[in-house]
């Protein structure tokens, strides 16, 4: 599944980031392919918010419905 | 006396003297260890994109540089190109680290580790971190790290001079000796280490320089960085406490529409009240009224009419209507200076607390419908403060697409707080009912040519990516040093463009230049905008600044409906001279006429359209014409937008 589909509270592990660019953007904020993040919060129709450790990020819904992750259900 | 090329700045350095090169990420407190280490302020920044302009001072025989925050060195930004080139000519680096932030810090610490140049690590804001329950080990984070690591709380003074004794001991840190090998196969033809690096990690600029393909391991090489930085922290972090304060809970509900939306109306209310209310009013009444027409003006004016005679040319342009000596330092002091501090005070509070990206994140939805995202809500709040410093803050959007729509919609839409402080003067002698039609206009145009541009223009925007740092109390000293620091910038910068503008006018007015346009300007101001005649002058003034033809309006008697149709007028009307010239730097001479050229033709299109339908609903401005006119201004837009997605459908289709 995509990343806008997760539910606020869920665990998730980051399967895929589409762009290149994207992709070398979050890993220096700490979120790479294969992170683990928690979906802190959802604004209706805008941005995911995602925390692992101390850090958080806000991600476009356009751009989270191009993530591909996982339920981490461990 | 050599020139400093390498990194691209103008700036005398003696040869000899050893470059200390300031870096961190954006909210660091880099700017507090710059103005320790030599003595000459700097302005202490929170928010990417406020420190474009490059700092640089002396520490003994030494030279220290400021760059802007980054989270990494690379070619994603200006910011990055900028701190990149500064890092490569290093002699050795400070690194600020934020001890709260220490996983996404440390990121870019190991990068410049990597570049080979000797590196200080200053582990700042140590005080939070122990609030927050984040114990470090800091020897052990040295040894991990290969170089000096000075535990600081940099607003406190604490550490400062540790670290500035350590810069005498930077060293070479430790990298993944994998890396290492692949960069000594380089380093011969490039040059240096660090030159080496950015190739590999597929800089195109630096590629370029040397004539190579960038290199194509950038993935690679960031996700061992980021493993080796997330197994670091792993030593040497202990948290004893997971400490979610009010902060986080407040952080949350900044970003909740049902909560958010709230607050930042709450946040712009205060604002209105404070500047628009206290500072335009009480504040401005007395510092333009009082002290600058009421004494500063009678004493200049018999001052210079001791030497010069007050109706001479010279007379009339020094002290005149448009006078050098009077209008425009009575503006510049009187009049923009309480306000434009007023707006910087808060929009200091905003990036010090870590606001300011929770606001681009609420936003962002809303934005994406006229090609923005979210991020851009800072050059346009901006706007309302400064629309020439806000084209410069364009720079930290992502694209060029994004650039373009965000200052065309600032020199269309966006009133300035010196225009806004005077249209609110205006407005407010004409009843609620105009200024709910104004605002319904100036929101509807934006609207409209934000959803234009979107699908007129090529490509598609960036999505939003966002850093949300800890919420924290903003230090009241560091507010009121970045608000002067700021408030001073621009008045450098407009008062010589201000008096270019007066002089301009007085010349018109002296040599009959200023009638001659407003009759030529006639059939469109008295026709189609159906104001009296003399307004043509106020449209003139608006070419230098928009500001000034707001003032220029109250001094004619207008009805209600015409004030609202000028007001509407000149708000869309062409940016100030300052802006314009922004623009042209920043856009390119083909793009930023056709914008300048566009702005006129919207402008007087929807003060026509608003004079036109005022006219035929009731101009006398009772409330049911004003809410008929406000009716059918609104069915003409929808009917726009509908017709233009219908047509982008049917285009989509074929």
């Amino acid at each position: 599944m995509t990343l806008d589909r997760v539910k606020k509270g869920q665990q998730v592990k980051i399967i895929s980031i589409p762009d290149e660019m994207i992709r070398a953007q979050a890993i220096r904020f700490g979120i790479a392919e294969g992170s683990v993040v928690l979906c802190e919060e959802i604004v209706p129709a805008g941005p995911i918010v995602v925390r692992k450790n101390k850090q958080e990020i806000a991600i476009g819904r356009g751009l989270a419905n191009k993530i591909t992750v996982a339920l981490n259900l461990i | 006396m050599a020139h400093c090329h390498s990194a691209g700045l103008k700036m005398d350095i003696p040869a000899e003297a050893k470059k200390i090169v300031l870096a961190g990420n954006p909210n660091a407190g880099k700017s507090v260890f710059f103005n320790y280490l030599t003595g000459l302020y700097v302005d202490v920044s929170n928010y990417p994109g406020t420190t474009l302009e490059i700092s640089h001072g002396r520490l003994g025989s030494d030279v220290i540089i400021d760059t802007p925050g980054v989270y990494g060195i690379s070619s994603f930004n200006d910011e990055e190109r900028i701190a990149r080139d500064i890092i490569l000519s290093a002699g050795v680096v400070l690194n600020v680290v934020n001890a709260v932030h220490l996983e996404r810090d440390l990121f870019l610490t190991q990068q410049i580790i990597d570049t080979g140049v000797p590196v200080v690590v200053a582990l700042n804001m140590m005080d939070e971190a122990e609030k927050r329950g984040i114990r470090i080990d800091v020897d052990l984070l040295g040894d991990l790290l290969g170089v000096p690591v000075i535990p600081t709380v940099a607003v406190r003074k604490q550490g400062l001079d540790r670290v500035k004794a350590a810069l005498a001991s930077a060293r070479k840190g430790n990298m993944n000796p994998e890396l290492q090998q692949k960069l000594t196969s380089l380093i011969n033809r490039v040059g240096s280490q660090a030159e080496a690096l950015l190739v590999l990690e597929g800089d195109p600029v630096i590629s370029e320089r040397h004539g190579l393909e960038p290199g194509k391991d950038r993935e690679e090489i960031y996700l061992q960085r980021r493993e080796r930085v997330n197994d670091i922290i792993n030593h040497v972090v202990r948290e004893t406490s997971a400490g979610a304060g009010f902060g986080s809970i407040l952080g949350r509900w900044m970003i909740k529409p049902l909560t958010g939306i709230p607050i930042l109306a709450a946040a712009l209310w205060a604002m209105y009240q404070i500047i628009g209310v206290f500072i335009a009013g009480t504040v401005v009444g007395f510092t333009e009224e009082t002290v600058m027409i009421g004494k500063y003006e009678p004493a200049v004016r018999s001052l210079v009419s001791q030497f010069i005679p007050a109706n001479s040319i010279p007379g009339i342009i020094l002290t005149g209507e448009f006078g050098l000596l009077t209008m425009t330092i009575t503006y510049v002091l009187g009049l923009l200076m309480p306000l434009v501090a007023g707006f910087y005070f808060f929009l200091s509070l905003f990036e010090d607390s870590g606001y300011l990206p929770r606001i681009a994140t609420l936003v962002d939805r809303v934005l994406t419908g006229i090609g923005l995202n979210g991020r851009a809500i800072i050059p346009l709040i901006l706007g309302f403060g400064c629309v020439t410093m806000a084209s410069i803050t364009t720079r930290l959007l992502s694209s060029e697409r994004e650039r373009r729509i965000t200052i065309f919609l600032l020199g269309l839409a966006i009133p300035c707080s010196a225009q806004l402080g005077v249209i609110a003067g205006l407005l407010a002698g004409i009843g609620p009912q105009f200024t709910a039609l104004y605002g319904l206009v100036i929101l509807a145009v934006l609207i409209i040519a934000g959803t234009l541009l979107n699908s007129m223009l090529p490509g598609k925007s960036a999505e939003l990516l966002i850093d949300l740092p800890p919420l924290r109390l903003p230090r009241v000293d560091n507010v009121i040093r970045k608000t002067a620091s700021k408030s001073y910038m621009f008045l450098k910068e407009a008062t010589p463009l201000f008096a270019l503008g007066a002089l301009i006018i007085s010349v018109f007015q002296i040599t009959g230049v200023l009638a001659f346009l407003q009759k030529l300007l006639a059939p469109v101001t008295v026709g189609w905008l159906k104001l009296p005649p003399e307004t043509a002058t106020a449209f003139i003034m608006g070419i230098v600044r928009r500001d000034f033809s707001a003032a220029g309006l109250t001094g004619m008697a207008l009805t209600p409906a015409a004030t609202l149709v000028a007001l509407i007028t000149i708000t869309l009307f062409v940016p100030c001279i300052a802006s314009i010239l922004v623009i042209f730097k920043e856009r390119g001479r083909r793009e930023a006429a056709v914008m300048w050229a566009g702005t006129w033709v919207i402008a007087f299109t929807a003060g026509g359209l608003v004079a036109q339908l005022l006219h035929a609903f009731g101009n006398n401005g009772n409330p049911r014409g004003i809410a008929l006119a406000s009716a059918a201004f609104a069915a003409l837009v929808t009917l726009a937008l509908l017709a233009h997605r219908r047509l982008k459908a049917a285009t989509t289709r074929t």
